[in-house]
């Protein structure tokens, strides 16, 4: 049936290639017919080749199309023009009504579209158009896929209709082309293909074989082997880098805390609201972008990063000034004031922003991804933030190590009272390094916004897994919290592939207790003797 | 206080005014408030509705967990952040026992509880064996949460973990306890819990009647609570426990093992909280996983510190005191109980490190002697600082 279809279609193309006008009776069809009738109708008009083709379908899905009787009207635009004989009316007739487009018809006027774009000049038009049709078209389509393919220069968009072409003619074409297409399906194609080539080796319920051909049948089982043994690879590949994308999460979100628990021995419970301020400290200069210099709104990260470093880097100071000073040496109640500064935090952001989440959008450049196979894509905002990640990580120990301010942080939590008599500014150094701490948390934030929700509560999410983190890589090094952070986001995601999210967060903080219990100082604590370290 | 001659064990607990207080609370619960809510007619002025049954009830209840919370940070100086899976325990013990109550009037008519119908469930998972039996229920209650603890604390003592550490692991237990329990695999109603009881003990759960029983046993409970607490902190391992808070290494250099009294205190906290929690599901009606979630549990340890740490009935009015201006903030300005809530972890921190009964007893003392007396309290309450 789908041959003789696809016989037609042929046919068809050659007599109405030279018709200049679209064809009454085909629109006719498409205008009154059912559902059936209508899906053919779109696949004969699309063939003809008529330049008038693509505005009318594109009207009918954008639902501007008007029928009257057999006649077509297009309203878009304002105007009213007849379809077939492109007579603009002055006004709709009596009888006219709107067509409906059910989700078949939507997606079939997707694929029609689609196949009339491959013809586009423009390639990013050519190539979100291979990408809709590899997802499945219409046989009847495949002498215009054919037809794009030979005139297609650009490889990647080949490739795509290279496997849309196949996955048609194993359908439609003799056993020559299907085998070549089983051939090149092995060589080239993904899930999909796979869809395509299982029918090709399985029995049928009276135990003849589906595909009555011996030979097509073992090249379809090859190639489905080759098929999968890639998908497995793609798995594996993105199963890596979902856990370096979670690692590094976890590190940046770390990073901060490594220097203010870490270092100083402050157990900052507002860290995570600090990060919710970074967050929408992002928000705001996008916002203003957005309204102001909509030009240069790709650029926006350049200064949303600065700014969400020092707003966090204030409001950590200006906390440290006010509260946590007085509660240096008495963790616990740290821990109580801290957290009662979150609460006050959040209901801040709550009260001046609402309470649902807000809209940060991903520069252009950050936006879409790598397609390394065609099980994964690599998308370019997570890619970016394991970048950021390790230039954040590389300016932190750089600061800690090659800068004066550095050298007081380190000089004053090792011995404050010798690094006091040395004439070091101890009170002010405590400031200024819990500005530093506090301000990569709102670096974190700035990252986290391009990756995840924001809203009031963004930080309460992250709080408990950055003092794992944190507790597990050991107090008073940068190299254990990279470790552990890496470490915990690989942990993370191989178990969520094995066990499924829930269960994989519970044995990675069960695996911590048990953890803490063996090494109380976390990975990489320095060696002592001391009973009260 | 004069150790060597040893007092009754009467006036050991209590001196004789805070005896009389303690009289005074009793008849407020055994006596008024059933006589104002159940026998005054509804026109009365004097009249108690549910609510303020409801309300007062669920306070006590708190007030059971700030006691325990306060026998091991007030008196032994570790602050747990898991309180709250304690209590929740203890209340998903109860809620267990008061779902096969409901026998088969639930929607789906069925003996199975009805998420479980709605799961498509044929038969009961091996966790609710013999939940159908009260004593059993009781049982789980005290169980649960103690082996937990028991069992969390057996190995966190042996390691020395302590001080903020033990805080952030206990809150890590709670966090992760709280993610297995709104699966709706791990049998316990997913997130939505355990609700719409119908009967304890085959008496209507919603009658005035059983709702001032519970009430009152929970009021018993609170008693209770207070007193055997009070006789452990009187007792020798109270005051080995204190000295533990005050200074664990010359504690054991002095030849105790401080694990035993740290265990012993952990586990019989955990075992109040879990008695806690068996009171305020019936009472309130409804158990979540919500309950587990980490802020519930540090908010146990405002109570703690508002009424004052390192006095049993300092706890007791904290949870009243936070607790009520809870309810009225939530119900008039919601927009301002962070707020009111985050200010008071910052001030009580701050300034009022032995919280209101600490300042009430600052002033009585410089009412009488006229001049400033440091309480005992004001002690440094953490043995170990970073």
């Amino acid at each position: 049936m789908a041959k003789i279809q696809g016989w037609c279609a042929g046919l068809l193309l050659v007599f109405c290639a030279q018709a200049q006008a679209l064809d009454a009776g085909l629109v006719g069809r498409l205008m009154t017919g059912d559902s059936d009738e209508k899906s053919q109708a779109i696949t004969e008009l699309v063939v003809s080749g008529d330049p008038a083709v693509a505005p009318l379908l594109q009207a009918f899905a954008d639902g501007d199309l008007q029928a009257s009787g057999s006649r077509a009207l297009i309203t878009s635009g304002g105007r009213i023009v007849d379809a077939v004989t492109a007579e603009v009316l002055p006004a709709l007739p009596d009888d006219h009504e709107d067509l409906v487009v059910n989700n078949r018809m939507r997606r079939e006027l997707a694929d029609a579209l689609a196949v009339l774009k491959l013809l586009s000049t423009e390639r990013a038009d050519r190539l979100s158009a291979a990408r809709t049709l590899v997802n499945g078209a219409d046989d009847a389509m495949l002498p215009l896929v054919k037809k794009a393919l030979a005139a297609e220069q650009d490889s990647e968009i080949r490739g795509l209709l290279e496997g849309v072409a196949a996955s048609m003619e194993i359908r439609t074409g003799d056993t020559a082309q299907r085998m070549a297409a089983i051939i090149k399906l092995g060589e080239a194609g993904g899930s999909n293909a796979k869809k395509l080539l299982l029918p090709l080796t399985v029995k049928n319920a009276d135990g003849t074989w589906a595909e009555p051909d011996g030979d097509l049948r073992a090249a379809a089982a090859s190639s489905l082997r080759s098929i999968e043994s890639r998908l497995a690879w793609g798995e594996r590949v993105g199963l890596v880098f979902a856990g370096l994308s979670l690692g590094s999460i976890l590190l940046i979100a770390a990073l901060g805390l490594a220097i203010t628990y870490g270092l100083m021995g402050v157990i900052n419970m507002a860290h995570g609201e600090l990060m919710m301020i970074g967050a929408y400290a992002t928000y705001v200069v996008q916002s203003l972008f957005r309204t102001h210099l909509p030009a240069w709104f790709d650029w926006y990260p350049l200064l949303a990063v600065p700014v969400a470093f020092v707003t966090a880097a204030l409001v950590g100071m200006l906390l440290e000034r006010l509260v946590i000073r007085f509660l240096y040496g008495r963790p616990l109640e740290t821990l109580l004031a801290t957290w009662g500064i979150s609460l006050m935090l959040i209901q801040c952001v709550r009260s001046l922003f609402g309470a649902q989440n807000v809209q940060v959008e991903n520069p252009a450049f950050m936006s879409g991804g790598v397609a390394l196979m065609s099980n994964l894509v690599l998308p370019w905002n997570r890619i970016i933030i394991i970048g950021f990640a390790l230039v954040v990580l590389g300016a932190v120990s750089l600061t800690l190590t090659r800068t004066r301010l550095g050298l007081f942080v380190r000089g004053v939590t090792q011995n404050r009272t010798m690094a006091s008599c040395v004439g070091v500014a101890t009170a002010r150094i405590d400031t200024w390094a819990f500005g530093l701490g506090s301000g990569i948390a709102g670096l974190a934030g700035c990252g986290l916004s391009q990756i995840g929700n924001v809203g009031p509560e963004l930080g309460q999410g992250y709080i408990v897994d950055s003092f794992m983190v944190v507790v597990l890589g050991g107090v008073g090094q940068l190299a254990g919290t990279v470790y552990a952070a890496l470490g915990l986001g690989f942990a993370n995601k191989l178990l969520e592939a094995w066990s499924g999210a829930v269960l994989a967060k519970i044995a990675v903080l069960v695996f911590i207790i048990v953890f803490i219990q063996r090494r109380p100082q976390g990975l990489f604590a320095l060696k002592g003797r001391s009973l009260d370290a | 206080m004069n150790i060597h001659a040893a007092p009754s064990l009467v006036n050991r607990i209590y001196g004789p005014r805070a005896w009389l207080a303690l009289a005074i609370f009793a008849l407020i619960v055994f006596v008024v408030f059933p006589v104002a809510n159940l026998v005054l007619p509804a026109s009365s002025p004097f009249h108690l509705s549910a609510y303020w049954v409801a309300l007062a009830g669920k306070i006590m209840c708190y007030a059971i967990v700030a006691l325990a919370m306060d026998l091991i940070w007030g008196y032994a100086g570790i602050l747990s952040l898991g309180h709250g899976l304690f209590f929740a325990l203890g209340g998903y013990a109860m809620g267990m026992y008061l779902m096969r109550q409901i026998g088969r009037e639930g929607q789906y008519k069925s003996d199975l509880p009805d998420f479980m119908v709605f799961l498509d469930w044929k038969t009961l998972p091996w966790t609710w064996w013999n939940s159908d039996q009260f004593w059993w229920a009781a049982l789980l209650v005290v169980a649960v949460p103690g082996l937990l603890a028991f069992v969390f604390g057996w190995f966190a003592f042996r390691s020395r973990i302590r001080g903020v550490y033990f805080s952030i692991i206990t809150q890590a237990l709670t966090y992760a306890a709280m993610l297995l329990f709104f699966r709706n695999e791990t049998g316990f109603g997913g997130n939505n819990g355990f609700t719409d009881f119908k009967r304890i003990l085959g008496f209507d759960i919603t009658a005035p009647q059983t709702r001032m029983a519970l009430f009152m046993v929970t009021g018993v409970a609170l008693i209770a609570s207070l007193l055997v607490g009070r006789y452990i902190v009187t007792s020798k391992a109270g005051r080995v426990l204190q000295a533990i808070r005050d200074a664990e290494a010359r504690v054991m250099f002095c030849g105790y093992d401080t694990r035993h009294y740290k265990l012993f205190v952990w586990t019989f906290s955990a075992v109040l909280c879990g008695i806690a929690g068996a009171l305020y599901v019936p009472q309130v009606g409804i158990i979540n996983p919500g309950e587990m979630s980490p802020a519930n549990s540090i908010e146990i340890a405002i109570w703690v510190a508002v009424g004052g740490r390192g006095t049993l009935v300092g706890a007791v009015v904290g949870a009243f005191l936070v607790n009520g201006a809870k309810s009225f903030f939530t119900q008039a300005f919601p927009e301002y109980w962070l707020y009111v809530l985050g200010l008071a972890f910052i001030l009580v921190t701050l300034y009022l490190p032995d919280g209101v009964v600490g300042l009430l007893a600052r002033w009585r003392s410089r009412f009488r002697s006229g001049s400033a007396v440091k309480p005992a309290a004001t002690v440094k309450a953490e043995g170990d600082t970073a």
